[in-house]
């Protein structure tokens, strides 16, 4: 059974053909890499509709010998192999999915990228890869090396095709995830090493079943659990991004071209909070309860901190990228809860940013293509001549600000219900954040929409060439910006009404973990 | 003198090759007219260093065997490390083949069998049972060295470089030679197995130490490690490319050589003072362990303020000589397998690296870092290897470079008590690494083409650019193929004599 390989590897096709096309065949372009995204869409949906009715993933494993890294006499067989293994469960799943879905959103609305498309297309594809297999690894060194490929995929993808300060924010993203990443590669050494083996499955045995750990290995002691574990989340906190760790992603947010920025938000972010549960969580369950409040604490950090930095931004994509450190908080508060309602609602957080910043990031790409500005005080009034984005933009505010019946109300009511239950005072200061959600979300998309109209009479426009430009680009959403659009409304409305879509993956392994939270 | 004569000189075979065709390659560059090409010897000499990789090879079955007193050996660990020499060797005789100095220097035959007499000097490194012919032989890849880095006669950078070379090499020899006197004074043998058998016996720790303090000394300004390092980069600079390629792959491995058969055949088992002893090897942990952080620091930190591609490799090469050396400091069971991988992984990426950087600097004549800029625009294919080698060199997963870190870094955990601070420290400087490679990455692919396009690359330069690229693909997705050769020595059960 090669389903797993087929799912991560079949962009690989892609980048294939896409070689072969000229580079200035740009509908070819724009059409073969939009289109080498769709086996990995029908692959996971397939995987999802099938699990949902009951098929049980563990039969979609796929291990192959890869590399033994020793073999010695005084080593039992199994030991210091480390294979190609893919696997996945209904946590894996639902990011799968959601990846799948924003990379073909994505590559949709990469028509707003005009220079050098087959570069851009080649490392897209490249990025899908690398985030599908994260998701897909079952141990540690291919998570660790798919990881990477995101890693430098990001960075030609960012300091290539992005904004005025392009190099600057690829720099920032190389080296904050790269000293994430290497914090990481040291934890996976000492795993390896301790236990010679990688995967997740062995690793959970190996660590929860002393008897089960060979003879030849030096046990783990419990302050060295402590110290993975504490290695383990401070990488990932750097990549989430946690409260001082945070600059890299401002810069990347502002900078990065849109449909980039819309796996970014979407997706990478998610890997922190995926691999805290998948690492934190489920390898160190013990050890995870002593650090579940130091980690709601920097959640409610993020949350307040985000959302006050939000408000006094004058720059749309600045306010999103604030919001997003806001909504990466609600995460941590769900991780911090530490009990079935909080991890529930951590992922279903992390799906639901994912799908809003995607939708915000897209129209936010549409308005710096049409009126060459995001920058608030010179935007307004735009309801007239763009109705339809208008109202996008109004419905992608209401999902941002966690308006009920839609993904990001399940999401932080899920989460901010685990805290309640265990830290009630923490939640509480938190779910201040929630308030001004709905102030900065309101105040700046309603700038843009109603406010004076601002068309023609740009406020310090810098020239009366420009003033004409804004007035005469103002037009509404075109086809292909529209289906992206209208998909990703669709399923911020679906998971919202019906979140039992996702819940219901979830629900076996996040009582899995609770088991072994001994809670 | 009967055994000598008796002795099985076929253990021999490569180092006959090398010499031989080093003496024939000298006698048919003195009887060409002087204005005929010196081209054809270098390819000479290259088939003769993969012709002796070959014989090498043959006999990796056969079991471990000494002659001539046990001054040489063929084990495990020689046949191993003499595969990498010879490789390194090979690839850069490809480089001088199409050498093209800025002078025109007509004496280029020179080139070809001074580097395969310095390749044999590495080779009997490699072998050496005895302290004498250890000596005799790092002196001959030493002072061939400090000839091929003044080869470009007319050249004052190049005139420098050797000038800077022979006295530290200089230095470093007397006070290695210094070391090793101690060391006969203490067992009266220069037998390397002989004095660690003495060495068991003896008391004298302080004397021991001193020994083994002054031998490290030696041996860090062979491997360029802080804090003599110093003269790596302007050697490297000043010296022609395909021999700065040479003392950056081939010279560093034998520094590694010497390292290993020197201190840990030696000291594995000498007792350090105190009422439990350890072996002395274990006592001076600490102090290798702050050299090889230290070396890691200084390398990748000040490789951020580098213009010349030559003396940022050369930055590059001492960050990676701290990190073998943080290799050698764990003393776990996978070092000498862990220097192996990754002394065969940085012949591959920085030849290949060191290849692409000879045909800029032949082209343009200057190794400055500008003449990368824009190479994607003329020649996607060349930017492209020269990315590999990069992404391998900051040991980015997908290459062999990462394989051969996380090697590392499993041997310094795995121990107990493990080194975690050190393994930090390499995390660190790999992170600090990223932004001059990934710099020289934005160069390439990002930037306008600032120089007239490159022409097209030589035979050698390709040959080596492609073998060099499909090593560090392979090693990097089937790092199986490297370890199956790996178990081939036994994981170097017969090293200790």
């Amino acid at each position: 059974m090669m389903f797993l390989s087929l799912l991560v590897f079949s962009p690989l096709l892609g980048i294939v053909l896409l070689m072969f096309v000229r580079k200035t065949d740009e509908r070819m372009i724009q059409w073969l890499g939009t289109a080498a995204t769709v086996p990995s869409l029908i692959l996971a949906l397939f995987a999802f509709i099938q699990s949902g009715r009951g098929f049980r993933l563990e039969q979609l494993d796929e291990a192959r010998d890869w590399v033994r890294l020793a073999d010695l006499p005084f080593l039992t067989d199994a030991a210091y192999v480390i294979r190609y293994e893919l696997g996945i469960d209904g946590l894996s799943l639902v990011f799968i999915v959601l990846t799948a879905v924003l990379s073909t959103l994505a590559a949709l609305a990469s028509v707003l990228v005009k220079t050098e498309k087959k570069g851009y297309f080649l490392w897209l594809l490249a990025l899908e890869i690398g985030m599908l297999g994260v998701f897909s690894a079952a141990n540690f060194v291919w998570f660790f090396l798919f990881l990477e490929v995101t890693l430098v995929a990001m960075f030609l993808l960012v300091g290539k095709w992005g904004g005025f300060e392009r190099e600057r924010a690829a720099y920032s993203y190389l080296l904050y995830n790269g000293l994430g990443s290497a914090l990481l590669l040291v934890v996976i050494a000492v795993l390896v090493a301790r236990a010679g083996t990688a995967n997740f499955a062995l690793l959970h045995e190996m660590l929860h079943n002393p008897v089960a750990q060979g003879q030849w290995i030096a046990p783990l002691s419990e302050e060295g659990r402590r110290w993975l574990l504490g290695g383990l989340l401070l990488a990932f906190a750097i990549k989430l991004p946690a409260f001082p760790f945070h600059r890299w992603l401002i810069r990347v947010h502002v900078e990065a071209p849109p449909p980039v920025v819309m796996l970014h938000a979407g997706v990478l972010l998610k890997i922190a909070a995926y691999a805290m549960i998948r690492f934190g969580v489920g390898l160190f369950p013990g050890e995870f309860r002593s650090f579940a409040g130091v980690l709601a604490l920097f959640g409610v950090i993020n949350v307040l901190y985000g959302a006050l930095l939000a408000l006094r931004q004058r720059e749309l994509k600045r306010v999103l990228a604030y919001s997003s450190v806001s909504h990466m908080g609600v995460v941590l508060i769900g991780l911090g809860a530490l009990n079935e309602a909080g991890i529930q609602g951590a992922v279903l957080q992390s799906i639901a940013h994912g799908l809003i910043s995607a939708l915000s990031f897209l129209l936010v790409g549409v308005l710096a293509g049409r009126t060459g500005t995001t920058d608030l005080n010179r935007l307004g009034g735009l309801t007239k001549a763009m109705p339809l984005f208008s109202g996008y933009l109004l419905t992608a505010a209401l999902a941002l600000l966690g308006l009920p019946g839609m993904a990001g109300f399940v999401g932080e009511f899920t989460s901010f219900l685990g805290l309640f239950q265990t830290k009630p005072v923490l939640a509480a200061v938190g779910a201040l954040g929630l308030i001004l959600a709905a102030a900065y979300s309101l105040k700046a998309v309603l700038d843009i929409t109603f406010g004076r109209d601002r068309r023609g009479a740009v406020m310090n426009p810098r020239s009366t060439a420009e003033a004409i430009e804004v007035h005469q680009a103002a037009v509404d959403l075109r086809g292909k910006e529209a289906v992206p659009a209208f998909i990703l409304v669709a399923l911020i409305v679906a998971v919202g009404v019906y979140p039992q879509l996702l819940a219901a993956p979830l629900t076996a392994v996040v009582e899995t973990m609770m088991n072994g939270l001994g809670g | 003198m009967n055994d000598v004569w008796q002795s099985d000189w076929g253990m021999m075979t490569p180092e006959w090759i090398v010499l031989a065709v080093a003496i024939v390659l000298v006698v048919i560059d003195l009887a060409l007219p002087s204005g005929r090409s010196r081209r054809p010897l270098a390819w000479g000499a290259a088939a003769a260093a993969a012709l002796a990789m070959i014989a090498t090879a043959a006999m990796i079955p056969a079991e471990p065997a000494s002659i001539l007193h046990d001054t040489f050996r063929l084990d495990a660990f020689a046949k191993a490390f003499k595969l990498i020499v010879l490789a390194g060797a090979a690839f850069a005789l490809l480089l001088t083949a199409d050498w093209k100095p800025k002078e025109d220097s007509p004496h280029r035959g020179e080139f070809a069998y001074m580097m395969l007499f310095a390749l044999l000097g590495a080779m009997m490194t490699a072998s050496s049972g005895d302290l004498l012919t250890l000596f005799v032989s790092i002196e001959l890849l030493s002072v061939s060295s400090y000839i091929l880095a003044g080869l470009r006669k007319t050249a004052p950078e190049s005139n420098e470089a050797a000038l800077k070379y022979v006295i530290n090499g200089g230095i470093a020899t007397a006070i290695m030679l210094f070391g090793m006197s101690y060391l006969f004074g203490l067992t009266g043998t220069t037998n390397l197995g002989g004095i660690a058998r003495r060495l068991q016996e003896t008391n004298e720790p302080y004397m021991l130490a001193l020994a083994f303090l002054l031998l490290l000394i030696g041996v860090s300004f062979k491997l360029a490690t802080v804090p003599f390092h110093m003269w790596a980069p302007d050697v490297y600079e000043g010296a022609p490319v395909p021999a700065t390629a040479f003392f950056a792959v081939v010279s560093k491995t034998a520094g590694f050589v010497l390292l290993l058969r020197l201190l840990v055949t030696i000291f594995a088992a000498a007792p350090s003072e105190g009422r439990d002893p350890s072996s002395l090897l274990l006592s001076m942990q600490p102090v290798i362990t702050v050299l090889a952080g230290l070396t890691m620091i200084i390398g990748s930190v000040v490789a951020l303020r580098q213009r010349s591609l030559k003396r940022l490799l050369a930055y590059s090469g001492i960050a990676h000589a701290g990190y073998l050396l943080a290799g050698f400091a764990a003393m776990s069971w996978t070092m000498i397998d862990s220097l192996w991988l990754y002394l065969v992984v940085y012949t591959f990426m920085n030849i290949g690296a060191f290849a692409i950087v000879a045909h800029i600097v032949n082209e343009t004549g200057s190794d400055d870092l500008d003449g990368l800029t824009g190479l994607y625009r003329h020649r996607p294919l060349l930017a492209s290897a020269l990315g590999l080698f990069l992404l391998s060199l900051a040991g980015i997963p997908g290459t062999a470079g990462f394989i051969a870190k996380l090697y590392i870094f499993i041997g310094l955990v795995v121990t107990e008590p493990g080194h975690y601070v050190l393994a930090v420290v390499m995390a660190i400087t790999t992170v600090i690494s990223y932004v001059y490679y990934f710099h020289l990455i934005v160069q390439l692919f990002f930037r306008p083409a600032f120089t007239a396009p490159l022409g097209r690359l030589p035979a050698g330069l390709s040959t080596a650019v492609i073998l060099c690229a499909l090593g560090t693909l392979a090693i990097g997705w089937a790092p199986g193929l490297a370890y199956d050769v790996l178990a081939q020595f036994g994981h170097f059960g017969d090293f200790l004599p």
